[in-house]
């Protein structure tokens, strides 16, 4: 009995431990990795992909998915950069409106959530699979972001602007404060509220918790939307970072944002994971691939090395469950 | 034919099986007794080769044998039939009796020809008039079922191992299923019979084995036994069905149903349920009884408002008039169900049994946004101690527990929402004896608090002994209604194979 209690604490943290081995590994072999410096420097990087990937978590404990996520962050990016930069202009009756950085942004998150919100609607009203439901969303998207962009990166955004990406808040990086932010309101989503609670048990068994009175159409739209407004979230860090809108933003930010999903131990089946679990997960990405450029390994092996890494994961994550 | 001895199996420490000794003889049927948790699943799971490691030996045909895989077990004549059946919905009758031992023709491709005869052969063996060509997911449950057993035919398997193989199929069913049983006995196969319906073994078994607590009890010949005396045998106790006294009805109408229909979904004419109109009273349990296919979960889902665009009804509750539109509305009206399948509709079985019984009511216990820990460990403390809700803790994992206690977590939800109206669609199907008492005890109480109670079952003396009132349903409609005190097993029955037509 004890025994298996200690593996199951084991299996609790074998993410960390795994971040941690791995930490010391590159620490080992490269002087330059465990300096101030490149700390913060991985943190801001992988800020993006914890935002996208908080959101797709609770997506998969739903048992869906969201492939869109990328294509939404470079909607929602070249939104926010388009208003700021020009406002909308309607020459039929001579009326300019003009955004203020608050207000671009706002409209980059609403677009986001709106996205999202037409996902969860196809997939809830018409049952389409969110496989490919998400996957039109994800052209669809791309699309809207090219006739938007004409094609066009949408640069010079201001010093305001840019201060979200690259800027510095009490010593800390202000895209670490705004992850920081979206994992603490969705831990406390998850593990405090309603919401959360039907979030697992849909992914759990959803027709259960249909008979147990959930509502679940509308579980998934906000599930969705919130995914969607995490994926603008990220979008406007990237456009800041960069100063500049690219119309071929976030391309396979999906499969990052899944993997770390998977990585931290949520089940692809839904009802079971965390969003911590996912943190770690996008943290052991981050670190991987700053250690892999670091050492000086080619981009060409850096693709393997990530792809052996999540496989190893997930087979480790089924041999601990097997276990239970 | 098969001689099992001293079969010990521990699971990490814990004893499952202690010296279990099993014989089979050919041609005869042997039951295996024994409430849920006394290690029966356990003895088949190695007789059929999923469990390698035990210890004791198994002697099939004279030879010692340890069969590594299912596989190995079926090649040497070994077929078991589960509870859950074991096929593929989307393939034909054929497809699924040659899976995975095609016969190939001299072109290297399957030989269809041959495998449908076959098939021809084994169903026109078994009475199964439909064709060879039909899909799994076309067949009644019953249906299936026999293609299971074809399936343990064309292994040549001469021990057949069938699992509660009445739990999910109609009287009528039933007797074709013991016809072919008899059949099968007739070839001299050995037939391994688990059940908790005594009255059933008492009809078709030769031998009996009990098992207790993971050893065995006695062995002998049904013929000598009573009913009563094998209920003593497996709980080590008499136990009584508990027979309400009615003295909780009361002439206050709680719900009125009126006119209740039900389409069929794509097909317009069709009527699933047709005119329904009953009356509940205010602690009275009216107990609904119909054969497979008469309507009685379509009723069940559709007063939880599960099928809103396809059903019409004027439903009265406490004399008010009600509407809704899904199950999040009917439980808010008052109503609740206690599903017919409670792994698949009743419970997250991921879940611990906190987050279960609280899933109906949590939407109650927050604080403005955030859920109230405190109220919620109450609630599930309160439940688990008022249904005897045994557990370790209220952390458990829903899915390790007995099929008695998942029973009582799904009540204390549905429960926990504070109904005036509780359906408890088949509660007792799949769990013991002992469990079943006490679920009976707790239907009796609850009736008695005020609550209208609705119960579905498919087990004539099981309603008849619990029931103030019986409504007897055939083909989507209610065809008669029996006081408890004029009900018997005849006339409920005709009624329920009346042809209205």
């Amino acid at each position: 009995m004890i025994l298996t209690q200690q593996r199951t604490q084991l299996a609790k943290f074998q993410s960390l431990i795994a971040l941690v081995l791995l930490c010391m590994g590159i620490a080992f072999m490269s002087d330059k990795f465990l300096t101030i410096d490149n700390t913060w420097n991985v943190m801001r990087q992988i800020s993006v992909n914890i935002c996208i990937s908080v959101g797709m978590t609770l997506v998969v404990l739903t048992s869906g998915i969201d492939l869109s996520v990328g294509s939404v962050l470079a909607f929602c990016g070249a939104i926010t950069a388009g208003l700021l930069k020009s406002g909308i202009e309607f020459p039929s009756n001579n009326l300019f409106i003009g955004f203020t950085l608050l207000g671009a942004m706002l409209a980059g998150l609403i677009v986001g959530a709106l996205l999202g919100a037409f996902n969860g609607w196809t997939i809830t009203r018409f049952k389409v699979p969110p496989f490919v439901a998400t996957l039109a969303m994800l052209t669809i998207a791309r699309g809207l972001t090219l006739l938007w962009t004409k094609g066009f990166p949408i640069s010079n955004l201001g010093d305001n602007f840019a201060h979200i990406g690259t800027g510095w808040f009490l010593g800390i990086p202000v895209p670490v404060w705004i992850s920081a932010a979206v994992i603490a309101s969705a831990v406390i989503i998850t593990q405090k509220t309603a919401l959360g609670r039907y979030i697992y048990a849909i992914g759990g068994n959803e027709h259960a918790s249909k008979l147990s009175g959930i509502n679940i159409n509308k579980v998934k739209l906000i599930v969705y939307s919130i995914a969607g407004m995490l994926a603008a979230v990220g979008g406007i860090m990237v456009t800041s970072r960069l100063d500049s809108a690219q119309p071929n933003a976030g391309i396979s930010y999906e499969l990052d944002s899944i993997a770390a999903v998977v990585i931290g131990g949520t089940s692809l089946s839904g009802g079971r994971g965390t969003i911590m679990g996912t943190v770690l997960g996008a943290i052991i990405i981050g670190v991987l691939n700053n250690g892999l450029v670091l050492l000086n390994v080619s981009p060409f092996w850096q693709q393997v090395v990530k792809g052996g890494v999540i496989l190893l994961a997930v087979i480790i994550d089924k041999a601990n469950s097997k276990n239970d | 034919m098969l001689v099992a001895e001293n079969i010990c199996k521990r699971f990490s420490g814990i004893t499952a099986l202690e010296n279990v000794n099993l014989t089979l003889t050919a041609g005869k049927v042997t039951a295996i007794i024994g409430e849920n948790g006394a290690g029966k699943s356990t003895l088949m799971k190695i007789l059929s080769g999923v469990y390698e490691d035990y210890e004791g030996n198994i002697v099939f045909k004279g030879n010692t044998v340890r069969f590594k895989n299912t596989r190995e077990a079926q090649k040497a004549g070994i077929a078991i039939i589960h509870q859950e059946l074991n096929l593929v919905p989307h393939l034909s009758i054929t497809e699924n009796l040659f899976l995975g031992r095609e016969l190939i023709n001299s072109w290297a491709m399957l030989d269809k020809k041959a495998m449908r005869l076959r098939t021809e052969e084994l169903l026109e063996k078994l009475k199964l008039s439909v064709s060879p060509d039909t899909l799994i997911t076309d067949l009644k449950v019953g249906q299936q079922q026999v293609v299971e057993i074809a399936k343990a035919l064309l292994y040549d398997a001469e021990v057949i191992i069938m699992d509660e193989p009445t739990s999910a199929i109609s009287e009528s069913e039933v007797d074709v299923l013991f016809e072919n049983i008899a059949n099968l006995k007739n070839q001299s196969k050995a037939i391994v019979y688990i059940s908790h319906k005594l009255n059933e073994l008492f009809k078709i078994a030769d031998h009996y084995t009990v098992l207790r607590d993971g050893k065995t009890i006695e062995s002998g010949d049904m013929q000598a036994m009573t009913h009563d005396m094998l209920i003593h045998k497996m709980v080590g106790r008499d136990i009584e069905i508990i027979r309400n006294t009615n003295a909780s009805i009361t002439k206050n109408t709680l719900l009125k149903v009126d006119e209740l229909c039900l389409n069929k979904l794509g097909n317009e004419q069709k009527q699933l349920l047709k005119n329904i109109c009953f009356e509940l009273y205010s602690g009275e349990i009216l107990g609904i009884f119909g054969l497979m296919g008469a309507g009685r979960t379509e009723l069940m889902e559709t007063l939880l408002g599960m099928h809103p665009n396809l059903s019409n009804a004027t439903i009265t509750l406490n004399n008010q008039p009600v509407k809704y539109k899904s199950a999040a509305e009917a439980i808010k009206a008052g109503m609740a169900l206690v599903p017919e399948d409670r792994k698949k509709d009743g419970l997250v079985l991921g879940l611990d049994v906190k987050t279960n019984i609280s899933l109906s009511s949590i939407n109650k216990m927050q604080d403005t946004w955030l859920i109230n820990n405190k109220t919620e460990l109450d609630l599930a403390h309160k439940y688990i101690k008022a249904l005897k809700i045994k557990t370790p803790s209220e952390k458990q994992t829903v899915k390790n527990l007995s099929g008695g206690n998942q029973q009582k977590i799904v009540i204390a939800k549905c429960l926990a929402t504070q109904p005036k109206v509780l359906m408890l669609d088949e509660p007792t199907r799949g769990i013991d004896i002992n469990a079943k008492n006490e679920i009976y005890k707790l239907i009796a109480e609850l009736a008695a608090s005020g609550l209208g109670i609705i119960m579905v079952s498919s087990e004539l003396p099981e309603i008849m002994a619990v029931a103030d009132r019986i409504l007897v349903m055939a083909d989507g409609t209610i065809t008669a209604t029996f006081n408890a005190n004029e009900a018997t097993e005849d006339n409920i029955l005709k009624a329920a194979i009346a042809d209205i037509n």
